[in-house]
């Protein structure tokens, strides 16, 4: 059975159709990425999914229920967290408490700290700040506060917003693997970049998204031999 | 040397109160990026209200020890300023949320009015006397003397602050209102139910101002309904002074204005060769303010913001 099931989902924004009727569906224990130019509307898409963008039409299935009557903040509760574009870590926070945050819902202390102790386990760099401010970390740094705060969670769906966005290409490969680790946690993605290649590389399956609509889907191997998506994606 | 020991003890009374207000506002611009200039109403429907509460009791021939009655009036005040603020922020500012700034900065100023106008009809428009209930006996320092109940004032003041700070920088509610503050959209991914936090932050604020209210009409043995005004543009100044939505910032400003606006006082009459006296000490205030936003308008412990307006 899929965690997410999206049917014929529509985002109208501002006037502009910036979703056009998108079908998707994310099995349990599965890393998907969506892959599109800029502006092609996954970022739209990925909001629209933990409620802030509404949609304007087309029907999200989350874990067997229709998402609408979640409320924004709730989404979490749901098991459904997401490491927004630009990362999005609390700059004036310290690393530690970044971390608190992702388990902001959570009142079992303990594994709370247990969880976190995990986290620091994956990213050592992290333990070593982690009294230091957020936003004085390097870019990948910052990543891997955001992966640990969404970890913390502890979600059933992670959906990532370009993950890669703006770091170097050695910490990029560094992110992917964290992408990965946490993926061999158990944990069900829903990858969203523009570094197509990568993207791919570690999926199981894709989608690529045009226009506000998906063009293309299936087997991530598939997709990467794929004559047009080499064309148009892969630099070839 | 006795006028300037004095001067600072003053100024350090006066100071305490303007650090407590100026909470009010660095707290809620830090969330909200918004001035409530409706805030020195807050304190001064705190001020009101404990005097009412007050009145009636002893008008009701029950007879308790002054500082009693001064505890039940705030216990009666400090909800009551909080149930204001709440409102405020849910009838005036809560629609506005994401309009141009200048339309909440508006409303700021009609709501301080609106307040003003229902105290009238409530309170009416002559000073009310504080109840003589409270002892001002004075303690000497050095040659300096300060009432037993503004010395009360300081350390109560002090106790609330270093409690709020305690409370923004330890607990979970404190966490998610300086998570709302960098980044509400994301703190809303981590639960945090971003409207909660306003509330409470604007009754938190006013919970303070009702506290703050008591003491400057238990300082002054009066209240007015325009009292809130000057007050409360001065407790502004002093979170501008410390950098406004920082916290630590407000106390210092807080304290840092009340011991010049004080010292200020104490020696202008002096300089002056006596041309202007000591009721010109509202001046030094708005000097301050006005050479804070000429020089460091970031404040002496805030970071440079960029232009938002």
């Amino acid at each position: 059975m899929s965690l997410l099931e999206v049917k014929n989902l529509q985002v109208a924004y501002g006037g502009i159709q910036a979703v056009k009727g998108i079908d998707l569906h994310i099995n349990q224990g599965e890393l998907v990425t969506l892959i599109g130019a800029n502006g092609a509307g996954k970022t739209t898409t990925l909001k629209t999914l933990v409620g802030m963008v509404k949609r304007a039409g087309g029907s999200i299935e989350y874990d067997g229920k229709d998402v609408a009557s979640i409320a924004p903040y709730d989404f979490v509760r749901h098991g459904l967290a997401m490491v927004p574009e630009g990362r999005g870590v609390f700059p004036k926070l310290t690393v530690e408490e970044n971390l608190h945050m992702g388990a902001f819902y959570r009142n079992d202390k303990a594994e709370i700290l247990n969880d976190i102790e995990r986290v620091y386990g994956l990213f050592p760099r992290l333990k070593e700040r982690q009294k230091q401010l957020a936003g004085t970390l390097s870019g990948g740094e910052q990543q891997m506060v955001a992966m640990g705060r969404a970890m913390l969670s502890r979600p059933k769906l992670l959906l990532l917003d370009e993950p890669s966005m703006g770091l170097a290409p050695i910490i990029v490969q560094k992110i992917f693997e964290i992408i990965q680790m946490v993926a061999a946690e158990g944990v069900t993605m829903l990858l969203v970049e523009q570094n197509a290649k990568l993207a791919l590389e570690i999926s199981q399956r894709g989608y690529v998204m045009e226009s506000g609509k998906i063009t293309m889907s299936g087997n991530a191997r598939d997709l990467l031999d794929d004559e047009r998506v080499r064309n148009a994606y892969l630099g070839e | 040397m006795d006028i300037f020991l004095q001067q600072i003890l003053n100024g350090l009374v006066l100071g305490s109160i303007y650090a407590l207000i100026a909470l009010g506002y660095t707290m809620v611009y830090g969330i909200m990026g918004l001035i409530n200039f409706a805030h020195g109403e807050v304190v001064m429907v705190g001020a009101m209200v404990t005097i009412t509460v007050i009145s009636t009791l002893m008008g009701a021939g029950i007879a308790l020890p002054g500082p009693l009655l001064v505890l039940i009036g705030l216990m009666v005040a400090i909800p009551a300023c909080m149930l204001l603020g709440f409102t405020i922020e849910r009838v005036a500012y809560r629609p506005l949320r994401g309009a141009p700034r200048l339309a909440p900065l508006i409303t700021a100023i009609g709501l301080s009015i609106v307040l003003q106008q229902l105290a009238i009809l409530i309170w009416g428009r002559n000073y009310i006397s504080f109840p003589q209930i409270l002892s001002h006996d004075t303690i000497s320092i050095m040659g300096a003397s300060i009432t037993e109940l503004q010395l009360i004032i300081v350390v109560l003041c002090l106790a609330i602050m270093g409690g709020l700070l305690l409370m923004v920088e330890k607990t979970k509610l404190g966490r998610a209102m300086r998570a709302t503050s960098q980044n509400p959209a994301v703190a809303g991914l981590m639960g945090v139910n971003v409207n909660t936090v306003i509330s409470a932050t604007f009754m938190i604020g006013s919970g303070l101002g009702a506290i703050a209210g008591v003491m400057v009409a238990t300082n002054y043995d009066q209240a007015h309904y325009y009292m809130g005004f000057l007050i409360g543009l001065k407790a502004f100044t002093a979170a501008v002074l410390g950098g406004i939505g920082n916290l630590a910032g407000a106390v210092a400003g807080g304290i840092l204005l009340g011991i010049i606006e004080s010292l200020g006082a104490g020696y202008i009459g002096g300089l002056t060769g006596g041309f202007l006296g000591s009721h010109y000490q509202d001046i030094f205030a708005f000097m301050v303010l006005i050479l804070v936003l000429i020089f460091r308008p970031s404040g002496l412990m805030g970071e440079k913001v960029a232009d938002r307006a």
